[in-house]
């Protein structure tokens, strides 16, 4: 398998072979090329961008350019097993009514974002009062598409509130792993697996 | 990469048995006129339909007899070109009803005179039972792709809708699933313009020797504004007069807009059938892929094992992008592999013959697979 980013290499490596997956916000495809290529998943995919679904349509990849806000409603239920969505949550309108949809459409649902509460991004707020432009989140606050930032915590609490079964978690540093008791102050990115 | 393609062959099959219509009736004696591109595989896995478009025809890469201008499709179609000649034996036929070869409301019926108006309406799905009797003569049961673009991609669609068995990959560009009223209004606008004109006759103008050339040339240009964008158009032409300084205070074309639209109106008459307009026309409002198919048009794929793929321009206000994704939709409810991408281009719905590169990596890319 190529290498992947690091919270795309979890969920690779947490999808069972030969399941439908539905990637939302798949981007130029690398997930699926993976899954499909190492696991012998049927690997679909939603994009915003033309060009990326375009690179996507490229590799063989089956990919419907649309947005995660509008465009789930159009799956049927539990369409896949596997609905997957990495890095994508903190850019939607509602993630809260985006997360309903992906465990409507998929019987399970990867969820992976940046945690806003990590410990360089309180720092720089403590210290210069501004938001944080980081290695992994490196665009300005005006033009970045993140619009709802989210912590670990945050999340969370998300979950308890719509009382949804965490079937897993892991909080990543780099590609190092962290503790869940550690996680909102040390990881910079978080997976969950979740179902209803 | 070789700089022409080189056409391998370009041939009329004639049915032997009569072809079945939607309308009810049968057409005895259909000619099928085609041409092929590239070397049919021994096992025939290689081989390549691409379906043309409404005043389309069957020289997809090859020069237009009448005109002497280069095929409709020579940026796609070709050694090393998306559309890869090199590798596919690429197959395009004349449709039913039309005037380039196959048989049409200008053949001559069993009485020996010209169909005109006696000519049995015509569906897309018609259509597609030609082409399938075209394979089925060439002995290819399953293609590896259908391509079409406009009504190219109607016949791709009711190919997969109803021959499923028959596609391994359909890709549709700039198309729909349905004629909207939009559309069916513009067509109309059209096959008035040429019935109103006092040549046509009743549709028996051939014996007269000049046909409704004033009212096809008026349904073309009608036509050719649905097939460009306002955009485009206002930046090709603004308001710019044709070769004057001032307006004349006549209805000459003062004009550029008027000049060209009255060009391709007249340049169109010396190459296609009056009547073959009104037929074909006709069989693009008929079609309704859901309505054939009990009114869901998820259903209409039930049955395909196909991979999809459909892509819309931005410009296009003819089959806008919304057409396109609703058949990914409907693809997607019957569990269909499927992409779908609109792409932005300035040139309207014309786009899917006009240089638009991120089509040309799509094309090439979906078909690799």
């Amino acid at each position: 398998m190529m290498a992947l980013r690091p919270d795309l290499a979890v969920i690779a490596a947490n999808v069972a072979p030969g399941a439908r997956v539905l990637d939302v916000g798949c981007g130029d495809g690398a997930l699926m090329a993976a899954l499909r290529d190492a696991r012998g998943v049927d690997a679909r995919g939603l994009e915003l961008e033309p060009h990326n679904v375009a690179e996507c349509v490229a590799r063989g990849l089956s990919v419907i350019q649309g947005d995660a806000d509008a465009d789930l409603a159009y799956y049927p239920d539990a369409a896949v097993d596997y609905a997957i969505l990495s890095q994508t949550l903190q850019t939607t309108k509602r993630p809260d009514l985006v997360l309903d949809e992906l465990l409507r459409v998929g019987r399970k649902a990867f969820v992976s974002f940046p945690n806003f509460a990590h410990w360089r991004v309180r720092l720089s707020l403590l210290w210069h009062g501004k938001m944080p432009v980081t290695r992994l989140l490196p665009i300005a606050w005006y033009e970045t598409p993140n619009i709802h930032h989210v912590t670990v915590s945050d999340f969370r609490d998300l979950v308890a509130l719509k009382g949804l079964k965490v079937e897993g978690a892991w909080f990543l540093s780099g590609d190092h792993a962290i503790s869940a008791a550690a996680a909102n102050w040390r990881a910079e990115h978080a997976v969950f697996l979740l179902s209803r | 990469m070789a700089s022409a393609p080189i056409l391998t062959a370009s041939t009329v099959l004639e049915l032997a048995a009569p072809l079945p219509l939607d309308g009810g009736q049968s057409l005895a004696g259909v000619r099928i006129s085609y041409e092929t591109y590239g070397t049919l595989a021994a096992d025939k896995s290689n081989a390549v339909l691409i379906c043309h478009a409404l005043t389309g025809d069957q020289h997809v890469a090859s020069p237009h007899p009448k005109t002497g201008k280069p095929g409709w499709w020579v940026r796609m179609v070709g050694p090393g070109k998306p559309i890869d000649t090199d590798r596919f034996f690429v197959i395009c036929a004349n449709v039913l009803g039309s005037c380039m070869g196959s048989t049409g409301p200008a053949s001559a019926a069993a009485d020996g005179q010209p169909y005109a108006m006696r000519f049995p309406v015509i569906t897309i799905r018609d259509m597609v039972r030609g082409h399938v009797a075209l394979l089925d003569a060439l002995g290819i049961e399953r293609l590896h792709a259908v391509v079409g673009g406009s009504m190219g991609g109607m016949q791709a669609l009711s190919l997969a809708a109803n021959w499923p068995e028959r596609a391994g990959t359909v890709l549709v560009i700039a198309s729909t699933a349905r004629h909207s009223a939009q559309n069916i209004a513009f067509h109309e606008v059209g096959r008035q313009a040429i019935m109103a004109d006092p040549q046509w006759r009743g549709g028996d103008y051939h014996a007269h020797g000049k046909g409704p050339e004033a009212g096809l040339a008026v349904a073309r240009m009608a036509a050719h504004i649905t097939y460009l964008s306002e955009e485009g158009m206002h930046e090709k032409f603004g308001r710019r007069l044709q070769n004057r300084d001032a307006k004349t205070f006549g209805f000459d074309a003062d004009f550029q807009v008027e000049s060209y639209l009255r060009h391709q109106g007249l340049s169109f008459t010396d190459r296609f059938d009056a009547n073959s307009y009104l037929y074909i026309t006709r069989a693009m409002d008929y079609f309704d892929l859901a309505e054939e198919h009990g009114g869901r048009l998820a259903d209409a794929f039930a049955g395909s094992s196909a991979r999809f793929c459909l892509v819309s321009f931005d410009t296009d206000w003819l089959y806008p992008t919304s057409e396109s994704r609703n058949i990914a939709h409907a693809l997607n409810a019957a569990g269909a592999p499927v992409s779908f991408v609109e792409l932005s281009a300035p040139f309207g719905h014309d786009s899917f013959l006009l240089d638009v590169p991120a089509l040309d990596r799509v094309i090439d890319g979906f078909l690799r697979q």
